[in-house]
């Protein structure tokens, strides 16, 4: 009786300890579950789910924190993915979050006054310029995230939208009759 | 006789092509004007080197090859640069590029040329002559012809110059052989002499014994190269079918001819290469076959950048045309209208009209026959793929191999239910593509995003940093400071006792007042004395 409890025990205690020692060797850093859904979002890091950047936005959701449904620059597949990834049902966009085309902002040369004010407010730094000399947009880096428009004191950066041209031009779908229209 | 080989599917259309080869390549007069597209390669646009007004030379360089994958573009002839703007250009989309109007001046003045010996001249210099000379790939795919003769790691043994011609219609490498056999062998023999290859095979379709007979009498006297008669079997034309039949090399998904050890050139690229290098004639045109709704389907030599109207009107065009394509009826594009100019790819235009090309019949839904898979040349699932594109299944697609279709139209040609195939997969291509460019981008805003971060937060640590270090400096100074304070205090607490000032009022005084202060001390004595004894009591 006693030899199978101690056996028992025994085998508990170097499985435990198995479990312990894997516990800290294998340790994942990081929330892979935040970085799965990082990997989905645009990546616009626009604030317009309400959070400072897509990274915050994953960790929110990954917590449960925040619907899926928040970001508008990812579109409706965006949510479609994120439904999939987190088994979750889709969930259209509120009213307040509608997804506009993709823009890329135009910083008026001539109207510029070289504040800097929005070198500082774009998350990805593709604004160059310095204090009291123009500034200009780096178009292919610019995400499109309007976060300059609100700091300049001039009012002279502009959204234009990216209109298709011959290198971004897709083929569309096929659209044709089943049946024969009457 | 040399052993062939089969590659699997393939289809038997009616093929049309004796409307136009009746007649030799004509030369038409020079057009109105001619809308010359800056970006007719593979690779990156040409640089425009001209500006509206200037006066232009035939072959003078007006497009400046980029760095890395790019070619030359040149004025088709003498005259005025009118305009340097976007134009709708010949491509299914419809959407306009970079173009220069060029109004011709009648005189077809050339630049300078030169002759040169092609035996003789250094191999690096005849990949640059090339370059500038903006010749690509006359088949259809319009890859710069210089970038493919650099070779790679693994050397080339075998050149296959592609005269199948396999497409309905198209009949302008047919007239090409006929009528210039002599310069396309020549430029097999530089091909040959710039990737050190062992032999040329020329592939040519047996429905085409004219050109084989012309092609054959051309390079008799070479050892290194053979005319090959292949059966005629759409799509035979395609690259990698031709290798197969020729060579039995199959060239697997993802994996270049030239890895295996085979070239393919057009016949058409061929005979561009020998002139450009023999004659400096960089390419201002090609054969075009204009055929169709016509009266006088023929191919013409045409300028590259002439108006698809002016070219119709020159064969005939009727009046019951409704559209053109270039390229065949398999895998041809409807042009977006009449007025784009011909460029570097087109090889044919067909006047179509409802008569020749009635309306697709509605398509009804897969039935899952499977006819598709069994024609389609590069052995794929067409009906599988079919599904995925239709839902948007993209990965499933890649993972069917969507990559390897090479748009050929066979599939959709024996559908029983005329699903359009080719355009699902054009569809689910482009919309990948554009999937990995968004990924791409995404990546790196990303890595933009994190840089940033790290950037202020290194920036404020800095900033602590200095801050922190500038307050140890103010405390390891302070004690020094407080020292010389006190060492200043007690020095003057020093002076002042060496000083040792007695109070002035107790000095200089008269018997009467010495005797109040004695007695003064001696009732302040007796007081103290009482008080120690009430004390005590």
């Amino acid at each position: 009786m006693i030899s199978a409890l101690l056996v028992m025990a025994g085998i508990a205690i170097v499985l435990g300890a198995v479990l312990g020692f894997a516990a800290i060797k294998f340790r994942v850093e990081g929330n892979p579950l935040v970085d799965k859904i990082d990997a989905v979002l645009p990546q616009t890091q626009c604030g317009q789910c309400g959070f400072p950047g897509c990274k915050p936005y994953a960790t929110a959701i990954a917590a449960e924190e925040a619907d899926i449904n928040c970001c508008p620059p990812g579109g409706e597949e965006g949510i479609r993915k994120l439904a999939e990834l987190l088994n979750k049902e889709f969930k259209p966009f509120g009213d307040n979050a509608k997804p506009k085309p993709k823009a890329v902002a135009y910083i008026d040369e001539n109207t510029c006054i070289g504040c800097t004010l929005c070198i500082q407010a774009c998350p990805v730094d593709a604004i160059v310029g310095a204090a009291k000399q123009m500034h200009t947009i780096i178009a292919a880096d610019c995400t499109g995230c309007e976060l300059c428009l609100a700091p300049c004191p001039v009012d002279c950066i502009a959204m234009n939208p990216i209109e298709e041209t011959l290198s971004v031009w897709k083929w569309k779908y096929p659209v044709y009759a089943l049946s024969p229209t009457p | 006789m040399t052993q062939l080989y089969h590659f699997h599917g393939g289809v038997h259309p009616p093929t049309h092509k004796a409307l136009s080869v009746r007649s030799p390549i004509a030369t038409p007069p020079l057009p109105s004007k001619l809308v010359i597209p800056f970006h007719q390669h593979v690779g990156s646009m040409a640089k425009p080197l001209v500006q509206a007004g200037d006066y232009v030379f035939k072959g003078q360089l007006i497009g400046m090859p980029e760095d890395g994958l790019s070619s030359a573009i040149h004025a088709s002839t003498s005259g005025t640069i009118a305009e340097i703007g976007m134009q709708v250009v010949a491509h299914a989309s419809g959407l306009p590029d970079l173009c220069a109007t060029l109004i011709p001046d009648g005189k077809e003045a050339w630049v300078v040329r030169e002759q040169r010996n092609p035996i003789t001249l250094p191999i690096d210099e005849i990949r640059h002559i090339l370059r500038l000379a903006g010749i690509v790939g006359l088949g259809g795919a319009v890859f710069p012809s210089d970038a493919k003769l650099r070779g790679g790691k693994h050397h080339v043994r075998t050149i296959v110059l592609n005269g199948a011609e396999c497409e309905p219609y198209i009949t302008c490498d047919d007239m090409l052989m006929r009528q210039r056999a002599r310069d396309i062998v020549r430029g097999g023999d530089i091909i040959r002499r710039v990737l050190g290859a062992d032999e040329v095979l020329i592939g040519i379709e047996d429905n085409k014994p004219q050109a084989i007979a012309m092609m054959q009498e051309a390079c008799v006297d070479r050892s290194s190269m053979r005319v090959i008669a292949v059966p005629t079997l759409y799509p035979g034309g395609g690259a990698k079918q031709l290798i197969r039949v020729l060579t039995g090399i199959e060239v697997a998904a993802g994996v270049r001819s030239t890895d295996k050890g085979v070239q393919c050139f057009n016949v058409a690229t061929a005979y561009s290469i020998y002139r450009a290098v023999a004659f400096s004639e960089p390419l201002l045109s090609r054969i075009v076959t204009v055929t169709g709704n016509v009266h006088k389907p023929q191919n013409f030599e045409v300028l590259i950048g002439t108006p698809v109207d002016e070219l119709v009107a020159w064969a005939g065009g009727k009046p019951d045309t409704t559209h053109h394509i270039m390229g065949g009826p398999m895998m041809g594009v409807p042009l977006p209208n009449d007025q784009v100019s011909v460029v570097k790819a087109c090889n044919c235009i067909i006047a179509a009209s409802d008569a020749l090309f009635p309306p697709a019949p509605p398509a009804m839904p897969c039935i899952r026959c499977t006819r598709c898979a069994e024609v389609c040349p590069q052995e794929l699932q067409p009906q599988d793929l079919y599904w995925f594109a239709k839902s948007k299944n993209f990965g499933k697609a890649q993972e069917f191999h969507l990559f390897d279709c090479i748009e050929c139209g066979a599939c959709s040609y024996v559908c029983p239910s005329h699903i359009p195939l080719v355009q699902y997969y054009r569809f689910a291509k482009s919309e990948i593509w554009a999937r990995d460019n968004d990924k791409k981008a995404a990546d790196q805003a990303r890595e933009r995003h994190e840089f940033r971060e790290y950037r202020i937060e290194r920036e404020k640590q800095e900033k602590a940093d200095k801050l922190a270090a500038k307050e140890k400096a103010a405390l390891a100074a302070k004690p020094a400071a407080s020292d010389d304070a006190q060492q200043k205090i007690q020095a003057a607490l020093a002076v002042a006792k060496q000083q040792a000032v007695t109070p002035k009022n107790v000095s200089d005084l008269t018997p009467q007042q010495q005797a109040e202060i004695a007695d003064i001390e001696a009732r302040r004595a007796n007081n103290q004395a009482r008080a120690q004894s009430d004390a005590g009591t």
